[in-house]
């Protein structure tokens, strides 16, 4: 049985980190909203994007003079995985969650004696897959230092991943990162960029192209990879604060009920010393 | 005939403009050329250059950098890498890109070594970055 003096304590620290994780919950909601805009407003231009490049995909597909980046190296030995992850912990289960999808891949991989590669982003989940797969980790990006993420980091990951690409050291890219649903829902996802795969658009209007129709789909390839890691990370930083918003809200329910349940057994504790003292002041008096 | 169009000019951060315009000069890969509304439907890729919308609202202009231009019945989209208000375009970041533009010119030749191609478009890219400096007023050298 704790003291009276013990439970005075814990009810003391129990009530600072409700107070903490309260602060965090509302730091990570605004930011939560922050990452929401900001994923809004790289809509347009994403999905601009991939209805033109939907088209010339389309056109390209059957021909043999197909870019690489669109029709493959025409082997898949070697897969390339790009585990997007937060720089942070204290989000629920939106690393390890975007982690184990990530494993359940690589797993499947190997065992068709796939060869595989990682590259991480985010610190969680180097931490997470280093465990297993130390060996396998062929690279990581650093975004701490990011406070916001800009195309230029996307620019910065796709011209690495690309880098890789030309040297022929992967066939197949895919990368992994979480979908934002809403601020209790946040959906790990596994989208392929190399070869390139488009939702299907339907067509309606013919272009004329300039220069031609494979210039600009050699040049808006690697441009289009650069897109999708971009919507990529706004997607998952938006995901990381919806986790953590839940996360951090649930943690200070849970410090509420605490403090509740120790309060009933600081009270109940007490009035037992009261209840003792009268015991002892009564037989005390009774036996004068 | 309408007399405007749409016009709106989009970067992967965000929507930079949109608005009823008459006409656009639009930087293209190969040469500038001018989208008027009932423009044939066109898709273009961007050299690096100021895009020029002009509209009931007055004239704005834009320093572009890569990207394309879709000309289509209903109006023009500009997707640019990157795009900012010709008026906001300081000598630091033109320093700035243009530092970028020389590099890649620097590393093509190293790895594309006998491969004109590749070389080449580098090369042509930082020209087209120097051109645009002198066009805007700022200096290529600092």
């Amino acid at each position: 049985m704790p003291s009276l003096k013990d439970l005075k304590n814990r009810i003391a620290s129990v009530k600072s980190t409700r107070k903490i994780t309260k602060a965090m919950q509302m730091v990570a909601a605004a930011k939560l909203r922050r990452a929401q805009d900001a994923a809004e407003a790289a809509r347009p231009y994403a999905e601009r994007f991939n209805a033109v490049m939907a088209g010339l995909a389309q056109a390209a597909q059957g021909s043999d003079s197909a870019p690489r980046l669109l029709a493959g190296t025409g082997d898949e030995q070697t897969h390339l995985l790009v585990v997007m992850t937060a720089e942070r912990g204290l989000c629920g289960g939106f690393n390890s969650s975007i982690v184990k999808k990530a494993k359940v891949r690589i797993e499947a991989l190997l065992k068709g004696g796939k060869t595989v590669k990682i590259l991480t982003v985010g610190k969680k989940g180097r931490d997470q897959l280093r465990r297993d797969y130390r060996d396998h980790l062929v690279g990581h990006v650093d975004l701490t230092e990011v406070k916001r993420v800009g195309y230029v980091n996307a620019q910065d990951i796709a011209r690495d991943v690309l880098g890789r690409f030309d040297a022929g050291d992967f066939d197949v890219c895919t990368i992994f990162f979480s979908k934002f649903v809403n601020v209790v829902s946040q959906v790990p996802t596994e989208l392929q960029i190399i070869p390139a795969t488009f939702e299907p658009a339907e067509q309606s209007t013919l272009y004329d192209y300039e220069p031609s129709e494979e210039g600009i789909l050699a040049d808006l390839l690697p441009r289009n990879i650069a897109t999708q890691i971009f919507t990529a990370l706004l997607e998952n930083a938006a995901s990381e604060q919806g986790a953590r918003t839940g996360a951090m809200d649930n943690a200070t329910r849970n410090a509420g009920d605490m403090i509740d349940r120790l309060t009933i057994e600081f009270n109940r504790s007490r009035q037992a010393v009261i209840t003792n003292e009268l015991i002892e002041i009564i037989s005390g008096a009774e036996a004068l | 005939m309408a007399d405007t169009m749409h016009f709106s000019l989009v970067s992967p951060e965000r929507s930079l403009a949109a608005m009823q315009v008459t006409e656009v000069q639009i930087p293209g890969a190969e040469g500038d050329l001018t989208a008027m509304p009932a423009h044939a439907p066109t898709i273009t890729t961007l050299r690096p250059g100021l895009l020029r919308a002009s509209g009931p609202e007055g004239v704005s202009e834009y320093l572009v950098t890569g990207g394309f231009a879709e000309i289509g019945a209903e109006g023009v989209t500009v997707l640019a890498e990157r795009a900012m208000p010709r008026g906001d375009v300081t000598q630091k970041d033109f320093d700035a890109l243009l530092a970028e533009a020389a590099e890649l010119y620097e590393k093509a030749k190293a790895t594309f070594v006998n491969q004109p191609g590749p070389v080449d478009d580098a090369a042509k890219l930082l020209a087209d970055m120097v051109a645009v400096g002198t066009h805007i007023g700022l200096s290529s050298k600092s």
